[in-house]
């Protein structure tokens, strides 16, 4: 193959040399300006949000953010109101910060936890019919989550009932205690595909390893946590970063489970609110959609390198 | 202006995560506990059964036991008092209010997929072995981070409408206005609102297309590239008949994946129009007719219509993971 194409490249040379070098310098400055087109596209309207919520009310609503650089004004003030005003028309935004902390971080830590245990017993542990509980749990990968919305909502108001009898009771949770039905529906809903992905690295785990452990009479606990664990944390910080990013993001298991007050609801259902009822008061709704894009923007800067091998791993969720 | 921010008013809900963290480190101690006093020699079932529970409980009353009442649900009347047979599928199948909602679903799924791979290779190639690589690729990526009701508010203010002759604040407009055209109130006429809300999601899903299939590219045998080089390929030939071939799975995984993303999709219609003025999906109807009308076999049908157009899809992408994980 190298001495065909060497021969043709030695005869090539002459003919292509005044065309051909015209056409790829054509080719490389459409490439250019390609790339530069879309990264304008990509970043403009983000900057343009960024660069409105530092302006003046009068100034966002009576003219386009471009203004900005022949007559600037900057204020922190939008900021100031929607975290922190108390009136019912202002966001309210530190509150629902703190609903989506309060959320996010235990969203976080259920599903990794049972999904690593149920991946290592899935992998390491031999039983009987361990083939058709993993082709389950993968199966219900296809299950989207809107298929449970209306009965887990009623299992958390109304509890189990079988033919009248009463099994289990209802949560029937008021006030705060009500993170804990979103805690619930968002680790049952992660669980599918973070046992897959936890498996998938688990079970490439080196079986001499565990066989050596465990005849020097370490438990499954033992291995677990002394073994499995440190190997596969790349992986846990993956899948905790893409769990992290949903939660954080997620707007419709919040809206269902978490109710649309500052007791409990999560930030993006406020910006959903504002963005219906308020949709012209721009100069809350820049500084708040920026307030919510901040904490995602850093945890995924910083973890950037998790974030990617994660999506190459397949790790999104549909 | 008010500002006197009521900290205490905070304090409940911090004393609740704690408990949550506390509930949690207490589970996994325990968990932990159990599996270190299961005798040993016992069959490995005790183990497996105390590691598997927690998540094969979690996954029953979560997902299993509600697919199939939401199943049951879909043969129901409104409230679930009474059994309608196959109403509500008719309902969705012939109602012109329900076939827009599909019709538009169609449209997305159509769309969304084929533009964000274009769009995603497109600057894959481009920017690939040049100078600002890694920086440009970021610039792209970002919007990933962001949830989709920030991104529907970000696009909202680009297409935010001002009468004419006024100043207008909202970046299409002014563009259009710049080249002599009337200002447009874009989410409210359809069809093409659907079109501008499309645009959102592909602004956002772009990012994944461009790092999945630059990894593809990067990953193509350099002795490949090389050949076609030195036979004269020209940058088209070599990107039609070279990479393409090269990378066609990592192609396959995102259109896929974006396949499903989309039939799910619900933040960005619902927090930029509110699925009013046409431009309602299927998953956005759903929650509408379960959970504000009060419909709930009519929402049950469209979680099943959802689950049924998702499955083959998703089975298909299962495949192809476990033969690229082979």
């Amino acid at each position: 193959m190298t001495t065909v194409s060497s021969t043709v490249a030695a005869v090539r040379p002459g003919e292509e040399s005044a065309a051909g070098r015209v056409r790829k310098r054509l080719t490389s400055r459409t490439a250019s300006l390609a790339a530069i087109v879309i990264a304008v596209l990509w970043t403009t309207p983000t900057f343009g949000l960024f660069l409105s919520s530092l302006r003046p009310e009068d100034q966002i609503k009576s003219t386009g953010w471009w203004t900005f650089f022949s007559d600037p004004q900057i204020t922190l003030e939008n900021y100031q109101e929607v975290l922190f005003g108390t009136s019912s028309s202002s966001g309210q935004m530190a509150s629902f910060l703190v609903n989506s902390l309060v959320i996010t971080i235990p969203s976080v830590l259920f599903p990794l936890a049972f999904a690593a245990f149920a991946a290592y017993a899935l992998a390491w542990v031999p039983f009987r019919g361990r083939n058709w509980v993993y082709i389950g749990i993968f199966a219900l990968q296809v299950v989207p989550l809107q298929m449970s919305l209306v009965p887990l909502l009623s299992f958390f108001s109304e509890g189990v009932s079988v033919f009248g009898t009463q099994i289990l009771p209802a949560w029937n949770l008021e006030g705060p205690a009500r993170f804990a039905q979103v805690w619930f529906a968002h680790t049952c809903f992660a669980l599918p595909l973070g046992v897959f992905l936890l498996h998938n690295f688990m079970s490439e785990l080196p079986g001499e390893l565990m066989e050596a452990a465990r005849v020097d009479g370490a438990t499954h606990g033992v291995v677990f946590r002394r073994l499995v664990l440190p190997l596969v944390a790349p992986a846990l910080a993956t899948f905790g970063i893409f769990q992290f990013l949903w939660v954080w993001n997620d707007l419709l298991v919040a809206l269902i489970f978490a109710g649309g007050t500052a007791d409990s609801a999560p930030m993006t259902v406020r910006l959903a609110q504002m963005a219906g009822t308020r949709g012209n008061e721009w100069q809350r709704l820049t500084a708040g959609a920026f307030v919510s894009l901040v904490i995602p923007l850093v945890v995924f800067l910083s973890m950037q390198r998790y974030f990617v091998r994660g999506l190459l791993a397949g790790s999104v969720k549909g | 202006m008010n500002l006197d921010f009521d900290f205490a008013a905070e304090q409940p809900k911090l004393v609740q995560l704690l408990l949550g963290v506390v509930a949690f480190c207490a589970v996994v101690a325990l968990l932990l506990l159990l599996l270190d006093r299961a005798p040993m020699r016992q069959r490995a079932r005790l183990h497996a059964t105390i590691l598997l529970a927690p998540a094969l409980i979690l996954l029953a009353i979560g997902l299993i036991v509600p697919a199939v009442r939401t199943t049951l649900l879909s043969f129901m009347n409104g409230d679930g008092s009474r059994w309608v047979g196959l109403d509500n599928y008719l309902w969705m199948f012939t109602q012109p209010e329900a076939v827009t909602v599909l019709r538009n679903t169609l449209v997305w799924v159509a769309l969304v997929p084929i533009l964000v791979t274009s769009v995603g290779l497109l600057y894959a190639v481009v920017v690939d072995r040049t100078r600002f690589e890694s920086i440009a690729k970021s610039l792209v990526f970002l919007p990933m981070a962001i949830s989709f009701v920030g991104a529907g508010i970000i696009w909202k203010f680009v297409y935010a409408y001002r009468p004419e002759g006024s100043d207008q604040i909202g970046l299409l407009n002014q563009i259009v206005v710049a080249l002599g055209g009337t200002p447009q109130q874009w989410l409210l006429e359809p069809p093409l609102n659907t079109l501008f809300l499309i645009v959102v999601m592909v602004w956002i899903q772009a990012g994944f297309a461009t790092v999945v299939l630059s990894a593809a590219i990067k990953g193509i045998p350099a002795e490949i590239v090389e050949a076609a080089r030195l036979d004269g390929a020209s940058p088209v030939q070599m990107f039609f008949q070279v990479t393409l071939p090269c990378i066609r799975s990592a192609v396959v995984v995102v259109l896929v994946t974006q396949s499903i993303g989309t039939l799910k999709l619900f933040d960005i219609v619902r927090t930029m129009t509110g699925g009013q003025f046409d431009t309602s999906v299927i998953a956005n109807e759903m929650y509408n007719q379960a959970f504000r009308y009060g419909e709930t076999g009519k929402g049950a049908a469209l979680a099943v219509f959802l689950f049924v157009l998702v499955t083959p899809i998703v089975v298909y992408q299962i495949r192809q993971r476990r033969e690229a994980a082979r």
